[in-house]
């Protein structure tokens, strides 16, 4: 492979949860492939520089990414269709499935795909990224950062759009999983992560997960004051061979 | 973090956007990591009026300090105009 090679970027149309109409996010490296394939979840904020820019990220690495506006049901720019979905609660982890489900038949259907699509998500995607490696069989590898609520301690927490406590749908989890978070983070703090590690463990899965100190929640954000260059650029290395290995 | 904790005040006022000044009945108010500041969490409130909906709400993320200093302002300032006023 040479190194930084061309790419191309667009906003396509995917068919989501329910047949609903959305858009993505696309980037696709210069060349004939075949080539793996990554969806990308975003945070709450919703779909932001900082996604398109992760997206752009894969496509230097010789992979295609696609990611979904989780928001796109709401009228106005992406920031205030956050606005909306934030001020409605969330959005369902259904119709998350379903999204997610609509981005990777996207990419499958493509000329140049391999047939290989992993996921990866960013604190409440790093949940979203967890639940769809469980809800989707045919999902490849996944990658969780430091996904919040993924262990939910108090059943009050569970709601009508997130029923599921997410660590119950461990067991569907098929594909490897590299899981990433900073030590000095809050949601998932340190007890959780372990915990979480320790029910991949008793089940068996193929997991990997890596605990930095000096980082936070969000320590890749290069746009905030969260980032912590050496441990982000030690996880982009990280998350690169892994999705090289199983989606090559 | 991302929560998905929002505290929802009824209003009575208004507010200028950039389309001029709108009728405002609700703010929406939450801790969480903002779309434009440059800070992790911040504390956001987006002004609206529910008729019109989100894409026309006036927008504020503030970092939680500036907003515990907002917060004693607005106090300080309604106590001191109802005592000019009363």
């Amino acid at each position: 492979m040479s190194y930084y090679r061309g790419m191309t970027t667009q906003v396509v149309a995917i068919t989501g949860h329910k047949g609903d109409k959305g858009e993505a996010y696309f980037a696709k490296p210069e060349g004939d492939g075949p080539f793996g394939a990554v969806v990308l979840i975003h945070h709450m904020p919703g779909w932001d520089d900082w996604i398109m820019e992760a997206a752009r990220k894969f496509a230097h690495q010789g992979l295609m990414c696609i990611a979904p506006n989780l928001y796109f049901r709401e009228p106005g720019s992406p920031d205030d269709q956050a606005a909306k979905a934030r001020a409605d609660g969330g959005v369902s982890d259904d119709q998350v499935v379903g999204d997610v489900e609509g981005a990777l038949a996207y990419v499958r259907a493509r000329k140049d795909s391999n047939g290989k699509v992993g996921v990866m998500g960013f604190c409440s995607g790093g949940r979203h990224a967890f639940i769809c490696a469980a809800r989707i069989p045919s999902m490849n590898a996944i990658v969780d950062c430091w996904g919040g609520s993924v262990i939910v301690e108090d059943p009050a927490q569970l709601t009508p759009k997130r029923p599921v406590n997410p660590i119950d749908y461990a067991k569907d989890i098929q594909c490897p999983i590299l899981g990433i978070f900073g030590n000095d983070d809050k949601n998932p703090d340190l007890a959780q992560v372990d915990k979480t590690e320790a029910v991949l463990k008793s089940l068996g899965k193929t997991y990997s997960f890596h605990r930095y100190d000096g980082a936070g929640h969000g320590f890749f954000g290069s746009e905030r004051p969260a980032y912590r260059v050496e441990q982000a650029l030690d996880g982009w290395k990280k998350t690169y061979a892994f999705f090289h290995q199983h989606l090559g | 973090m991302c929560t998905y904790i929002v505290e929802k005040t009824p209003l009575m006022g208004a507010a200028k956007g950039p389309q001029g000044w709108v009728s405002i009945d609700t703010a929406n108010v939450y801790f969480d990591h903002p779309f434009h500041a440059p800070l992790d969490h911040s504390l956001n409130i987006d002004f609206i009026n529910e008729r019109d909906g989100l894409s026309q709400r006036i927008a504020v993320e503030l970092s939680a300090d500036s907003a515990m200093r907002l917060v004693e302002s607005i106090l300080s300032a309604l106590k001191q105009g109802e005592a000019a006023h009363s």
